[in-house]
C-alpha cells in the first residue's frame, strides 16, 4: 500500500486518505459559455505530467495538496493549502 | 519402500508415523513429510493426469510451484502435494481425473491430439449458437477440466492480520537471503527475515555444502534479537512503497519495509524433449530435496542430464544416496574437466559429453519413465535428473519495477530494477556460485543500510564472476510431438511455433492464444523457454520478446487470508436504551438503529397510525439525533453559508432559522436542513442522516480552498435532537421547567432559542416538518436520556407519544416535505422539486448557480408533484413505478403511503412539466402493469395553508 506524507500526520497508508482531484483553474461562472461551462464540470484532462490535487486525511479532515507524477505515481511532495494562496 | 536412512531425510520425524490415503489406498509417511514425498516414498509416483491429454504426471521441481502436483483434500481443491504435510486420516484423491489416476478414461485424449490444435478454444467455442459457450461448451470443459472440488459444507477456519515494521525486509533464506539479514542485522537495523520453506537455508538445506556453513549461519543468526525470522512465510506480493503481505498459515503479516532485500532465487528450468514430461523425469533440486529434505530415494538407476555444476553435484548426490547413475549426459563439449567431473569419474560413473537426451519413453501406459535416448541409443533407467540451467525467480522483483533482460554474453535473463530501497541478492541477481551468493547477500545489504544511515562494520569484497558464458539448450520441434514446454497447459513446442504462424508474434499475445503460462505454475518453468520458441520462431532476440508481465499475488492465496471482518458497523443513539424500554421495533437505517414504531410486530399497522394521529391531534416525541449537526463558527460564517447554500444566510438575523438547500458544482440537489444563526459568528446548522458525513468533508475542501475565517465542527454524535410536535406541543414545553418563552409571541415559527429545559443546556428550533407546532430540542447527548425522561413525564397529561420513523415518514409526506435521497436523485435541480422561492436571485455566487442557469435554459422537463388517488383506489402503484404520458415515460414515483389524516393514498411523483398543475391527471404503470390514472395535487395534502406549524 502507498505510503502518503500528510503534511500535519507525517506518513500514513494511503487508505487513510480521500482524494478530491486535481486543482483546477477556477472559470469566472458570469463570463463562460454553456459548452465551456459543461466542459469544465464534466471533462477531466488526464495528461501525462505532474498534477496537483487536493487530499483529506479521513480521520483528521485535514485537507491539503500533493504533487503527483501521473507516470510514475510518484508522489513528489505534499503541502498546505496556504501555500497554493500566497502562490496564486 | 524408498526411505534412505538418516542423515537423509532432515525434515521427516522417523519417530512418528503418519497414515493417510490417497485415492482411496492407505499409505504411510513421517511427520514432516509432504503429501508428494509421503507417496513418493511408497513409490507412488504419478499424482495426477494431465489439462489436456490425460497424461500421467508427478513431481518434477519439489518447490511448491509444480503444476501437476495439485491435490483434493477434503475441505480444499488444488492443494500443492508437495508442499502439503501430510496428517494423520488425511483423505488425499487426485484431481483431472476421468474414473481412477491409475486407469483415467480421458487418456485416450492422448491419442487425438492433433484435433486439439493450440487455440483450440477460441476456434471452436464460438458457436453455433450465440449461448452455446454458456449452455453448451462451458459445462463440458468445466467437467474436463478437472479442477479441485469447493467443499461447501467445509468448517469455518479462523484467519487473523497483524502488522509488521521493520528496517530491513529479506524475503529468501538461502545462502545470500542469510548473509544479507545478518550483515543488516549486525550492523543495528531492525530485520525480518521470511523464507516459504518450513526451515532456513534454501540451498544450504538441500544441496551439496558443508553442513557447517548452514550451522554457523544459524548460531550467529539466533544471536541477533533485532532479527526476526519467519518460517513457512509466503510473501506474496511487492506493493507500492514496500508494502507486503506475509502469508504464514493462517495468518497474514501487512508488511512495512523501509528497505527490501529479495534473495528469491532461481528456478531450474526443464528440458524440453519427446515425453519429458513422465513420471521419473525431475529437475536436479527435486532429486536433491527428496533425497536431503525426506530421505526419499528418487530412483534405482538414473540418468543425469548435466550442463552446469549443480548437475554434477546431483549426480554425485544420487550415488550417495544409493541411485545407480548409468551415465551423465553433458550437452556442453568444450570445458576443462573440473573436480566434480574427476570424483564422479573416480566413482565410475560414465560422461558423455557433446550430446544430450533425445526423447525418452515410457512404461506402460507412459506412467513412469523406462528409458531415454541419446546420441541414438537408448538407455533404460527410471530417474532422469536434468539440470541445464535456471531462470532468476523474477516475480517479486517484477512487480516492485524490475525489468527482465537478456544478457546475449552470458546467455542468462537478468533482471535489473531501478535505484531505489529495493535490493536483489543470490541467484536472482545472477549468482551461479556460493561465494557469489554470499557476497552479492552482503552488497544488498550494504546497500539498504547505506540508505537507512547505518555503517556496515566490514565492506564486502566485490567479487568478479568467473563463470563463462551459459548452456542454451536448442529447443527444436519432435516430429512426433508430445515434447512439453507447459505441463500446466500440455503446450508443446509446435503449438508456440503455430501460434506465431498464425500472426501472435508477441509475447502477451502468445499467452493469451495458446494460455501458455497461464496455468498454476504461472511460467516459472516456461517463460524462458518460450520466449526463445517465439524469438526463434520471429527471428528477434530473446531480449526483445521478454516475459509476460508479473502481477501479484505471486502464489495462489486462501480467500480467508483476504477477507475481513464480518461486523458491520453499527450507530445507536443516546435514547437507544429508552426506545427499546419502550419496546420499540428497531431497524437499521444505514448505520443508525432507529425505532420504525412502538409496539409489537402484530399491531406495526395501528401503532403507525395512531402514532400519526397523535401528532396531528396531540402531541408527539421523535428523536432525531441522527440528523447531521455542524456547527460553523467564525466573523465569516454567514459568507461561507452564503457560498454553500442556495438561500441568504449572510443577512439572517440573529435567533432565526432559515432552510438551507444544497447543490453540487452541476445545480444537482445534495442536502437540504436548517440553519439557525446562534450569534453573528455562529450558526448551527443541520444536515440530512446519511449526507451529513460528505457535507463536512465538503464544508472542509470548501473552507480549504476558500480560505475564510470559519471553523467548521461535527457536533452529529455530541449532540441529540428530541422533536416534540404536535398541537399541543406548547403546553407540553411549557410544563417543563426553562427559562425560554414558549409562547407564539416570544418564539415565533421560523426562530430558534437557547437556554435550559429540565435543567439541561439545549437549543431549540421551531420548525415544522410535520407540518404542526413543532419544537425541536438539541442538548449534549450526554443529558439526552434525562431531557426525553422529563419531556415524557411532562407530556403525559397531555397524552404524549413518542413516534417512529414510520409515521414521521407519512406525516412529512402529507405535507409533502421532500426526503433528499428518496424524492430527489443524480439531476434533480431546484426547479424541478418548486423550490425557486429556496434560491436566493440576489447572491453573486453559491455552487451550483451558474448551472441552475444554464439548466434553466436548457428547458425544464418534469416537475415533483402530490399525487392523491381516490380513497378505497384498488391498485397502488409503488416506489420507482413509471409515470407515462403518451406511452413514454416521464417520471416515477418517489414515495408513498396511506395518509390516515386523509384516509386515503397519496405520492409525491416526477411528472411532465406540463402535466403539474392542480387536477391535471397523469398516467402511472402499476407493479402488474396496470395503467392508473391520478390526479395531481399541486399543494401540501394536509393542511394546504399550512397554517398549523404556525399556531
Amino acid at each position: 500500500m502507498k505510503l502518503l506524507t500528510c503534511p500535519m500526520n507525517g506518513p500514513r497508508n494511503i487508505d487513510e486518505f480521500q482524494s478530491f482531484g486535481p486543482v483546477r483553474a477556477k472559470l469566472d461562472p458570469n463570463s463562460t459559455a454553456d459548452a465551456e461551462w459543461s466542459r469544465h464540470l464534466f471533462r477531466a484532462e488526464n495528461r501525462k505530467g505532474i498534477v496537483v490535487e487536493w487530499w483529506r486525511h479521513v480521520p483528521s479532515n485535514y485537507f491539503f495538496l500533493a504533487e503527483r507524477d501521473l507516470v510514475s505515481n510518484e508522489i513528489i511532495r505534499t503541502f498546505d493549502a496556504s501555500e497554493l494562496r500566497e502562490r496564486a | 519402500m524408498n526411505r534412505l536412512p538418516a542423515p537423509f531425510g532432515n525434515r521427516i520425524d522417523r519417530s512418528r508415523r503418519i497414515r493417510f490415503t490417497f485415492e482411496g489406498k492407505p499409505f504411510e509417511g513421517y511427520e514432516g513429510d509432504s503429501i508428494a514425498s509421503a507417496l513418493a516414498a511408497s513409490g507412488q509416483w504419478v499424482l495426477s493426469r494431465s489439462f489436456k491429454y490425460h497424461r500421467p504426471r508427478g513431481i518434477l521441481s519439489m518447490t511448491g510451484a509444480d503444476a501437476n502436483v495439485l491435490v483434493q483434500l477434503p475441505s480444499e481443491p488444488n492443494a500443492g502435494a508437495e508442499r502439503t504435510p501430510v496428517s494423520e486420516g488425511l483423505r488425499v484423491s487426485a484431481q483431472n481425473v476421468n474414473g481412477s489416476l491409475e486407469r483415467d478414461r480421458d487418456a485416450i485424449m492422448d491419442r487425438f491430439g492433433r484435433f486439439l490444435p493450440v487455440g483450440f478454444y477460441y476456434r471452436t467455442f464460438m458457436g453455433p449458437r450465440r449461448d452455446s459457450w454458456l449452455k453448451f461448451w462451458e459445462p463440458i470443459i468445466r467437467r474436463k477440466a478437472g479442477l479441485g472440488v469447493v467443499d461447501t459444507k467445509a468448517p469455518h477456519r479462523h484467519f487473523d492480520k497483524t502488522h509488521l515494521h521493520c528496517d530491513v525486509l529479506v524475503v529468501g533464506a538461502g545462502p545470500a537471503g542469510l548473509n544479507a539479514a545478518i550483515a543488516a542485522a549486525e550492523a543495528g537495523a531492525d530485520v525480518v527475515l521470511c523464507d516459504e520453506n518450513p526451515e532456513i537455508g534454501g540451498s544450504l538445506s538441500y544441496g551439496r555444502y558443508d553442513p557447517a556453513i548452514l550451522s554457523n549461519l544459524s548460531s550467529r543468526l539466533k544471536a541477533l534479537p533485532n532479527l526476526r525470522v519467519l518460517t513457512g512465510t509466503v510473501c506474496n506480493g511487492w506493493y507500492e512503497d514496500n508494502w507486503l503481505p506475509l502469508i504464514q498459515g493462517n495468518r497474514l503479516h501487512r508488511t512495512r519495509a523501509r528497505e527490501v532485500i529479495l534473495a528469491t532465487g532461481a528456478i531450474e528450468q526443464p528440458a524440453v524433449f519427446r515425453n519429458n514430461d513422465l513420471p521419473g523425469i525431475m529437475l536436479g533440486v527435486a532429486t536433491q530435496r527428496l533425497v536431503r529434505h525426506y530421505g526419499v530415494r528418487p530412483g534405482r538407476s538414473a540418468v543425469v542430464l548435466a550442463a552446469n555444476e549443480d548437475g554434477y553435484r546431483t549426480a554425485l548426490d544420487l550415488l550417495d544416496a544409493g541411485v545407480a547413475v548409468v551415465e551423465l549426459v553433458d550437452p556442453r563439449s568444450v570445458g576443462d574437466a573440473g573436480p566434480l567431473e574427476a570424483e564422479l569419474r573416480g566413482k565410475g560413473v560414465a560422461i558423455r559429453k557433446g550430446a544430450t537426451i533425445e526423447a525418452a519413453a515410457g512404461t506402460s501406459g507412459n506412467r513412469h519413465l523406462a528409458r531415454v535416448r541419446v546420441g541414438g541409443s537408448w538407455i533404460a533407467c527410471d530417474l532422469l535428473a536434468v539440470s541445464i540451467g535456471q531462470a532468476p525467480a523474477w516475480q517479486l522483483p517484477c512487480q516492485a519495477g524490475g525489468k527482465v533482460g537478456y544478457d546475449a554474453a552470458a546467455e542468462m535473463m537478468t533482471i535489473t530494477l531501478p535505484e531505489g530501497s529495493v535490493h536483489l541478492g543470490g541467484a536472482v541477481a545472477g549468482t551461479d556460485e556460493l561465494p557469489d551468493a554470499i557476497g552479492s547477500g552482503q552488497r544488498a545489504a550494504a546497500a539498504a543500510l547505506s540508505r537507512l544511515g547505518h555503517a556496515m562494520a566490514v565492506e564486502p569484497p566485490i567479487t568478479p564472476k568467473s563463470v563463462g558464458p551459459r548452456y542454451v539448450q536448442p529447443i527444436l520441434a519432435d516430429p512426433k510431438g508430445r515434447d512439453f514446454v507447459d505441463f500446466d497447459e500440455d503446450l508443446q513446442v509446435k503449438d508456440l511455433q503455430n501460434a506465431t504462424k498464425d500472426g501472435y508474434r508477441e509475447i502477451e499475445l502468445v499467452k493469451r492464444f495458446t494460455t501458455v503460462g497461464m496455468g498454476p505454475s504461472q511460467g516459472r518453468h516456461s517463460a524462458l523457454a518460450t520466449a526463445r520458441v517465439v524469438a526463434e520462431a520471429t527471428g528477434r532476440s530473446v531480449a526483445e520478446i521478454g516475459i509476460t508481465t508479473a502481477r501479484p499475488p505471486v502464489g495462489p492465496e486462501t480467500l480467508g487470508v483476504l477477507a475481513g471482518h464480518h461486523e458491520a458497523l453499527e450507530r445507536r443513539t443516546a435514547l437507544h436504551a429508552k426506545h427499546v424500554a419502550l419496546n420499540a421495533a428497531m431497524k437499521p437505517i444505514g448505520a443508525w438503529w432507529r425505532p420504525y414504531y412502538y409496539g409489537d410486530a402484530s399491531g406495526a399497522e395501528e401503532a403507525v397510525r395512531e402514532e400519526t394521529l397523535a401528532v396531528r391531534e396531540g402531541v408527539g416525541l421523535l428523536d432525531v439525533s441522527t440528523l447531521g449537526k455542524l456547527e460553523i463558527r467564525g466573523p465569516d460564517a454567514g459568507e461561507f453559508l452564503d457560498r454553500l447554500y442556495t438561500m441568504a444566510h449572510a443577512n439572517q438575523p440573529i435567533g432565526r432559522v432559515r432552510y438551507c438547500l444544497m447543490l453540487n458544482e452541476m445545480g444537482s440537489v445534495v442536502d437540504d436542513g436548517v440553519a439557525y444563526r446562534m450569534a453573528q459568528d455562529q450558526f448551527y446548522v443541520t444536515a440530512t442522516t446519511g449526507a451529513v458525513a460528505r457535507v463536512y468533508a465538503d464544508m472542509l475542501f470548501r473552507n480549504a480552498e476558500w480560505r475564510l475565517k470559519v471553523d467548521v465542527l461535527n457536533l452529529t454524535g455530541a449532540f441529540s435532537g428530541l422533536n416534540v410536535t404536535g398541537p399541543k406541543a406548547r403546553l407540553v414545553l411549557e410544563a417543563l421547567e426553562s427559562d425560554i418563552d414558549f409562547s407564539r409571541d416570544a418564539f415565533p415559527y421560523l426562530s430558534g432559542r437557547e437556554g435550559t429545559v429540565a435543567g439541561v443546556p439545549v437549543r431549540v428550533m421551531r420548525i415544522g416538518f410535520t407540518g404542526e407546532l413543532s419544537y425541536e430540542l438539541h442538548c449534549p447527548s450526554s443529558q439526552a436520556p434525562h431531557l426525553w425522561d422529563a419531556v415524557m413525564a411532562a407530556g403525559r397529561p397531555h397524552g404524549l407519544r413518542p413516534y417512529g420513523l414510520e409515521a414521521s415518514r407519512i406525516l412529512r409526506l402529507e405535507k409533502g416535505h421532500i426526503l433528499i435521497g428518496q424524492d430527489t436523485d443524480a439531476i434533480t435541480t431546484p426547479d424541478e422539486l418548486g423550490f425557486g422561492w429556496a434560491v436566493s436571485k440576489k447572491k453573486p455566487f453559491f455552487v451550483g448557480k451558474r448551472s441552475i442557469e444554464m439548466r434553466a435554459r436548457l428547458g425544464q422537463t418534469r416537475r415533483l408533484v402530490g399525487l392523491q388517488f381516490p380513497a378505497g383506489a384498488r391498485n397502488i402503484p409503488g416506489e420507482s413505478c413509471l409515470v407515462l404520458r403518451g406511452g413514454a415515460p416521464v417520471g416515477q414515483i418517489t414515495s408513498v403511503g396511506y395518509s390516515p389524516s386523509l384516509g386515503r393514498h397519496i405520492a409525491l411523483a416526477y411528472v411532465h412539466v406540463d402535466d403539474q398543475a392542480e387536477g391535471s391527471r397523469v398516467t402511472v404503470k402499476c407493479r402488474d402493469g396496470e395503467l392508473v390514472e391520478v390526479p395531481v395535487v399541486a399543494h401540501a395534502f394536509f393542511d394546504p395553508t399550512n397554517a398549523r406549524q404556525e399556531i
